[in-house]
């Protein structure tokens, strides 16, 4: 527990490194010469990335939406499922077309009046939210732990985003950061952090390969390192496959069964799918060091599902779904020019990582044992790219003479191209380019006196415009009005180190600065990010130790407000006469330190009661959802989003992506 | 840049077009420069590679937006610009067609795809139209049995041995650039001139090989 607070240099600002996952996220920064994760007030370094908008006090008038985030917002889940969100990073920087099947797999409730090309709202309650809004919260969770941890006000961040991310999701990412009160310093591609966390106490040469699949991700990114410089030489990856998917097909198969032995439909039972999502996930934890791991489920008319799935059955199961990683591998070492036995390390990331068949797979394609070697796994795959993040950070700080020879060169996963005649899309920057990366084009009109023109930019691989993702249409305006094909605009496109496209326009015959218009296709411009910068950074200006106080008080006044409720819960009969007795007594203590208690005393209070009270939550969750087999619980949420899984699921263990 | 242009920093005279100050270090506004320029080379087409990356190296190292963090926003603004331009130049100087091609257009000459009539099918080189025609009918004999899931293990080994043929037919003319690039290395602007239009020509002839190399691979891999 970071109850003291550690000393700190006056004066320096710290940057931190955050790794905001689709499961966990985490925040860390450099220690002296070493990264290190900055638990959060529980004592977790993960922070699931879970968002529920409180209850709201119908006393108060006009109230300020809150947020509960994290371990915290897995309770507010129970009572309040259709106020929660998880997994949100699938629909960062996507349009309602693209996110369809996520829509099936997931309990996503989108607003109903969202039109096609336009940013995603999510509905928590009665309120709409954004995806970067979402995340912003996140974010701000983890801000809050990292200012309560050094005692001092924090600004400026690196945040990681997958490899194979594109522009939008990108863009998506960074307005998250800027919403949240953060300046986000570098957007770091997350193989590429996990590359450096590992390289900083190596100072290794020679070619490394980072494949990294995560809850909702994949990555693979060959290095070149050489005297301090990482060089990403090639990337490659699927923004839509993870540890998620398999998941989701050992559900299928469950669903399925259950269907053919009992006769039960339980797709349209959202609650009973959760729980059956969490057993099965439970499974496949088990199933990375057992041989074989059991369901043992009780249906709503009594009966129980039970099945033995052994390992190998489990594993011939999910070979599809790993399968799909062998291709951007084959397709990274292709554009690297390279051939497998020429990888000399390959890194392991992300959660998924830890499934024997992954890691055997990974020897196949890279030949590791036929050469003798192994694959690192020596940092935790949870907490690596965070740590990488942290290196970046110290790297742009220049606060660290451990990280001060270190540079990142990384590269553009995605071509960008323009659309031509006959939508075609002509290439003007490929693939794997170092970044920042440039192009320049000529533009023309076509018609005697116009006065502009509109260009649409896609980036993708494809050949057509309709196949590549649509980046954004800028419309060239003010050229000088001139007889047709006479003006000669000359028009930059810029990636930035980030991986974010920068365009500026100049006609040329007259000197003329043209005027540019962007509209993104997914993104949200400048004026409406501004609208949505978390409230409580309205006030950014006032006393940061005042805001401190502020804060602890409300978060006192969400755990008190649980454990008033506690004992109507049937969860509450489970638990010792003594246990009830210690929350009574840090119930107690907190209330009474909680209106004028220091900063400390109120922190600490409100630990000991959420220390206090996990055995009792861990109960109340149970209890939960068995009640939800039997039919008992909460009514399930009315709006049903045709036959997709409607209900979240806040069970997925926090230590697995 | 009518005059010596000074570095706005420590007012050191500056060599044409630099990205850094050679005396402070400070990076200098973007100015209009070419790649070879950029890279300290002279314009050549036979060059050290090794060499190349050690200066790419060197120069990332000082100029990288990552080292101005904590400069100001105009510095940050010039960081990333120069440092685009030598992320340019390297990708581009580092391969010798790309170089090839690049040194060709600095010349005058009109190169590349845009020049060749996009996605139409070009004019085959004269001394390979026998053989394009027949390849291009055993490509749709091929793609025919594709769809109608029939084998023919002739045909196929027919196309395996096109693909090798113009694949050496390819390498052919790599090393016909190499050998015009060096005529214009060590040439006089008159020779300079010839092995210039050759290698267009070359690279010409280069562009159709390889599109009917992925042509057959990708009938073969289908």
């Amino acid at each position: 527990m970071p109850e003291e607070i550690p000393n700190q240099r006056a004066g320096i600002e710290r940057i931190v490194g955050i790794d905001l996952g689709t499961t966990n996220s985490l925040i860390a920064y450099m220690e002296g010469d070493k990264p290190v994760v900055i638990p959060g007030v529980d004592g977790s370094n993960l922070v699931p990335s879970i968002v529920a908008l409180d209850p709201v006090d119908p006393t108060v008038e006009n109230p300020r939406p809150t947020v509960t985030v994290g371990n915290s917002a897995r309770r507010a889940l129970i009572e309040n499922p259709e106020r929660a969100v998880y997994s949100v990073k699938r629909l960062m920087g996507r349009g309602l077309e693209d996110v369809q099947d996520e829509l099936k797999l997931f309990p996503f409730r989108l607003a109903d009046d969202i039109e096609p090309g336009e940013v995603l709202r999510i509905r928590l309650g009665d309120k709409h939210f954004t995806p970067s809004e979402i995340s912003a919260y996140i974010l701000r969770q983890l801000k809050r732990n990292a200012e309560r941890y050094f005692g001092a006000e924090v600004t400026k961040a690196v945040i990681t985003v997958p490899a194979y991310f594109n522009d939008a999701q990108r863009q998506a990412t960074r307005d998250a950061g800027r919403m949240a009160g953060l300046d986000v310093l570098r957007l770091v591609n997350e193989p590429t952090a996990a590359a450096l966390a590992y390289g900083l106490d190596r100072a290794k040469e020679g070619i490394i390969a980072v494949y990294d699949l995560g809850g909702g991700t994949f990555d693979i990114s060959i290095l070149k390192l050489n005297d301090g410089i990482f060089e990403v030489i090639a990337t490659n990856g699927d923004t839509h496959l993870g540890g998620d998917d398999i998941d989701n097909l050992l559900l299928a198969v469950a669903l399925d069964e259950i269907r053919n032995e009992h006769n039960i439909d339980l797709r349209q039972q959202p609650d009973a799918i959760q729980a059956l999502r969490k057993a099965v996930i439970e499974a496949k934890i088990i199933l990375s060091t057992e041989p074989v791991a059991k369901l043992d489920i009780e249906l709503p008319d009594g009966a129980r599902y039970q099945r033995e799935i052994p390992r190998e059955v489990y594993e011939q199961l999910i070979q599809p779904v790993l399968a799909r990683t062998a291709g951007p591998c084959k397709q990274a070492l292709a554009d690297a020019g390279i051939t497998p036995d020429q990888i000399e390390e390959l890194v392991l990331v992300g959660g998924s990582t830890r499934i024997p068949a992954v890691t055997k797979l990974v020897d196949e394609i890279f030949q590791l044992s036929a050469r003798g070697k192994k694959s690192h796994t020596e940092l935790n795959p949870d907490e690596v790219v965070a740590l990488g993040a942290a290196v970046q950070a110290s790297i742009l700080a220049g606060s660290s003479t451990a990280t001060e020879e270190l540079l990142l060169l990384d590269v553009t996963p995605l071509s960008l191209g323009i659309e031509a005649l006959g939508g075609v899309v002509a290439k003007i920057i490929q693939r794997n380019s170092t970044i920042p990366a440039s192009a320049t084009e000529h533009f023309t009109t076509g018609v005697d006196g116009q006065t502009n023109v509109a260009i649409h930019v896609l980036q993708g691989e494809r050949e057509l415009a309709a196949d590549c993702r649509s980046l954004a249409r800028f419309d060239l305006k003010g050229i000088p009005p001139m007889q047709a094909g006479l003006p000669r605009i000359e028009v930059k496109f810029l990636i930035d180190a980030n991986g974010i496209l920068q365009v500026t326009a100049r006609e040329q015959r007259s000197g003329l600065q043209s005027q540019i218009e962007v509209k993104p296709t997914y993104g949200l411009t400048d004026e409406q990010v501004e609208t949505m910068i978390l409230d409580s950074f309205d006030h950014a200006e006032t006393d940061f130790e005042a805001r401190q106080l502020i804060e602890a008080r409300l978060e006192a006044d969400t755990i008190l407000s649980a454990v008033e409720k506690a004992p109507a819960s049937p969860a509450w009969q489970l638990i010792s006469e003594e246990e009830k007795s210690t929350i009574e007594g840090a119930r107690l203590h907190l209330e009474a330190v909680k209106p004028s208690g220091t900063l400390e005393t109120i922190r600490k209070a409100t630990t000991a009661l959420d220390q206090a009270t996990r055995n009792f939550a861990e109960k109340m969750m149970e209890a939960a959802v068995s009640g939800a087999m039997r039919g008992k619980t909460m009514q399930t949420a009315s709006e049903d989003l045709g036959d997709a899984v409607s209900a979240p699921h806040p069970f997925a263990p926090a230590e697995f992506k | 840049m009518s005059e010596s242009p000074l570095c706005w920093s420590c007012q050191s005279v500056l060599p044409a077009s630099p990205l850094l100050c050679p005396n402070c270090g400070k990076v200098q506004p973007p100015s209009a420069t070419e790649y070879f320029q950029t890279l300290g080379l002279e314009r050549k087409l036979n060059l050290d590679t090794a060499a190349l990356e050690k200066e790419f190296h060197r120069l990332s190292r000082r100029l990288h937006p990552d080292r101005f963090a904590r400069a100001t926003p105009e510095e940050q603004q010039w960081s990333l610009a120069n440092t685009a331009l030598l992320n340019d130049a390297y990708r581009t100087l580092r391969d010798p067609l790309q170089r090839t091609e690049y040194l060709l257009k600095l010349e005058g000459l009109e190169i590349g795809e845009e020049h060749a009539g996009k996605g139409k099918t070009r004019q085959p080189p004269a001394d390979l139209l026998e053989e394009v025609f027949d390849l291009n009918m055993q490509l749709e004999e091929m793609r025919m049995n594709r769809k109608l899931g029939e084998d023919d293990p002739a045909l196929q080994t027919d196309l395996t041995n096109a693909r090798t043929r113009f694949e050496s037919l390819l390498a052919t003319v790599d090393a016909d650039i190499a050998t015009k690039g060096a005529e214009w290395d060590a040439g006089d602007a008159a020779a300079r001139d010839q092995a210039a239009k050759s290698m267009a020509a070359l690279l010409d002839r280069r562009r159709y090989l390889r599109n009917l190399v992925r042509d057959v691979n990708e009938v073969l891999t289908a």
